[in-house]
């Protein structure tokens, strides 16, 4: 299973991988899209949880691009910004949306359901 | 009656305040505007109209009244004519007489009585009887009905004149006969100096008849009296004949004069007369004004009521047209009014949203790392035994999580409450929005020990509606209620499905509540009763527009000083927005 972490907040997303490990699940992290897409190249991810609003290419964009060339990835985006609610609404292809901050517990159970889906 | 008619049909931009301040405070003031528009058009209207007939009134008025004198006049000179003819031809018929018979002839009384048949034959009657007086005023022929041969009236007045100026003509009189005539009398000079008189009385029959037949209008009376005031010939109004008449005798005049006066009564009368030369009669006619001027004053009477008429009518519908006008410029500018300012009202809101939205995502981002941070530390604990086994650490690590999930949560409620802008119709709990909704104002009332109870029992069906207008609704009905309300107090909202398939959320505060006259005001916009505590007027009015929006209503009840309810009725199932049911 390989889990791909992307958010510009290093403290973030390092703290979130490193627990996440704790847990028995490895992630790949990221701050930025491009290194993310680069490393994907190598590592046949299964689910990526990405930030929404991040600088240059946004969790969106980089869900496209990776959707393009990897179309079996899952998705959870992670955003600090909107409700729960607005991003249900504009959801498409069952793309799971998680406020931040998000207790650990709350993202392992959507990760299941996502991966299970 | 007018008043409480007045009250009733009083057009809405009556109660609007008068605004004295700003520059375009003329613009809004819609009683002047009603009043100058009713005032300057009617103004126009009117004047020119009462002008008008006013004038036509005088000019009509003195018309009729030169008229009136003119054809008095007329009457006057044409009856002086008719009766200066009458006597002057008998005076003519007598002096031929006495011309053309020598004295002895006259004094046979058979040839006088023939004269005087023939006279009687020639001038259609009046000479009643004819007499030869001598110098001595002795009465020495006679023929007539009365036998008055031998009569001396050496010491009678006429006699007495007759032999002064030759000819006489009496005033009418009764005499030995005791019946009105007059009498002509022509004195003929011998040629040894003496003389001799020839006498003739006539009835005044024929003159009043001359006077009778006369065709005078307004109650006109024409009749004779003499240079003393006393009547001559019968009068419908003025006395009696050979009685004093009412009025002063007219100044001595040669010409026929005409004038307006006043009858004993106080009635002005319309009074022509004429002094009949060589005669001691004065012709008079006179006639009672306000009957002459009675037709005038019908057809004036029809006019003056088809001006009111006119005027009323002319009054009603300026009223009508102004109020109209006024009343539709008065909602045109309340409509624009309201639609600026919910244009600012939602820039204000969506700048808000803004400002939150940006807060929380700012906020959400350090939070979430702190959320992490702790959830690690957390973790890390739990792994070693010491740490794991001291609550005292574990308790300070979950009291900083839940903090956090606190934190998280108000600014997932800030950017949910931001976010409105969209009509977006969904199921909603009433009760749980209502809570929502308290949430925000939670610590208000926590700190000033209001009590509020929510009371939304499970028979009541979420509504299908649009969420942000809905806790806007309710969240300005909270902070209206918290504003007329004392610390300590109560605001009870309950909701109930009624048969209607409504749900019907009532707000009931205990505060100061609200007077009858501004009751009815409270949803009009810019209405304020705290315009010196920096309300706006508009909280109100924004929550009928929302509820309206949303195809709801909402009334409200209220006493002074016993509290206020909001009664708000949502459709369970989404309508499209209702007519405005004001």
């Amino acid at each position: 299973m390989n889990i791909l972490l992307v958010d510009d907040e290093i403290e973030l997303v390092s703290t979130l991988a490193e627990r996440l490990e704790i847990r028995g699940i490895d992630a790949h992290w990221f701050t930025n899209a491009e290194d993310a897409l680069k490393s994907a190249a190598s590592v046949p991810y299964d689910l990526a949880i990405l930030d929404v609003k991040m600088p240059r290419t946004s969790g969106l964009e980089l869900r496209d691009r990776l959707k393009r060339k990897y179309p079996n990835i899952k998705f959870i985006f992670l955003t600090g910004h909107g409700s729960e609610e607005d991003y249900r609404r504009g959801a498409v292809d069952g793309a799971v949306y998680l406020m931040k901050p998000v207790q650990i517990d709350q993202l392992i159970a959507k990760m299941k359901e996502v991966l299970k889906a | 009656m007018m008043r409480t008619l007045f009250e009733k049909w009083k057009p809405d931009f009556w109660y609007l305040p008068v605004h004295t301040q700003g520059p375009f405070k003329h613009m809004f003031n819609f009683r002047r505007i009603w009043k100058l528009t009713v005032g300057l058009t009617a103004g126009v209207t009117l004047l020119p109209l009462i002008v008008i007939t006013l004038i036509d009134y005088n000019v009509t008025q003195t018309a009729i009244e030169s008229e009136i004198l003119l054809r008095t006049a007329r009457s006057v000179s044409n009856t002086k004519r008719s009766i200066s003819f009458f006597l002057d031809e008998r005076k003519s018929a007598l002096d031929f007489l006495v011309h053309d018979n020598p004295f002895e002839s006259l004094m046979d009384e058979s040839n006088l009585a023939r004269i005087l048949k023939d006279l009687q034959k020639g001038f259609g009657g009046g000479f009643e009887d004819m007499g030869v007086i001598d110098a001595a005023g002795l009465q020495r022929a006679y023929v007539g009905p009365y036998n008055l041969k031998g009569k001396d009236y050496s010491d009678q007045p006429w006699f007495r004149k007759v032999v002064e100026s030759g000819i006489y003509i009496s005033d009418v009189f009764l005499g030995f006969r005791n019946v009105p005539h007059l009498v002509i009398a022509v004195k003929y000079d011998l040629p040894d100096g003496a003389f001799y008189v020839l006498r003739s009385s006539l009835d005044t029959y024929r003159f009043i008849m001359l006077l009778s037949e006369l065709e005078l209008s307004g109650r006109g009376d024409a009749f004779l009296i003499n240079t003393h005031g006393i009547i001559q010939t019968p009068t419908r109004y003025h006395g009696n004949v050979l009685e004093p008449f009412s009025l002063s005798v007219p100044k001595y005049s040669e010409r026929t004069e005409v004038h307006e006066i006043q009858d004993a009564k106080g009635d002005p009368i319309i009074f022509g007369y004429a002094y009949i030369p060589n005669t001691p009669f004065i012709l008079v006619i006179a006639k009672l004004k306000s009957e002459l001027m009675k037709p005038w004053r019908q057809t004036r009477l029809r006019l003056i009521g088809f001006l009111i008429a006119s005027i009323t009518v002319i009054l009603i519908v300026i009223l009508g047209v102004a109020t109209y006008l006024v009343n539709n410029l008065y909602a045109t500018d309340q409509k624009r009014l309201m639609s600026l300012h919910k244009l600012e009202y939602g820039s204000k809101m969506a700048s808000i949203g803004r400002l939150a939205a940006g807060i929380a995502h700012e906020i959400n981002n350090p939070l979430a790392i702190i959320n992490e941070k702790a959830g690690l530390i957390k973790d890390l604990f739990c792994y070693k035994k010491e740490y794991a086994d001291d609550p005292r650490l574990i308790r300070t690590i979950d009291s900083i999580i839940s903090s956090v999930e606190r934190c998280g949560t108000i600014t997932k409620r800030l950017l949910g409450f931001a976010r409105q802008s969209d009509v977006m119709l969904q199921r909603i709990d009433v009760g749980e929005l209502i809570r929502e909704v308290l949430s925000f104002t939670g610590k208000e009332a926590e700190y000033r020990s209001i009590d509020v109870t929510v009371t939304v029992p499970d028979e009541v069906p979420p509504i299908e509606s649009d969420r942000g207008k809905l806790q806007q609704i309710f969240l300005n009905l909270v902070n209206n209620s918290f504003a007329a309300m004392e610390d300590g107090g109560r605001l009870e909202i309950s909701a109930v499905m009624n048969p209607a398939r409504e749900v019907v959320v009532s707000v009931k505060d205990d505060g100061c509540g609200i007077s009858e006259a501004d009751l009815r005001r409270v949803f009009e916009p810019f209405f304020s009763t705290k315009t010196q505590k920096g309300g706006t007027g508009l909280g109100l009015s924004i929550t009928y527009n929302l509820v309206k929006e949303i195809g709801g209503q909402i009334d409200v009840e209220s006493e002074e000083g016993v509290g206020t309810c909001f009664i708000v009725r949502l459709p369970v199932d989404a309508q499209p927005e209702k007519e405005n049911p004001k």
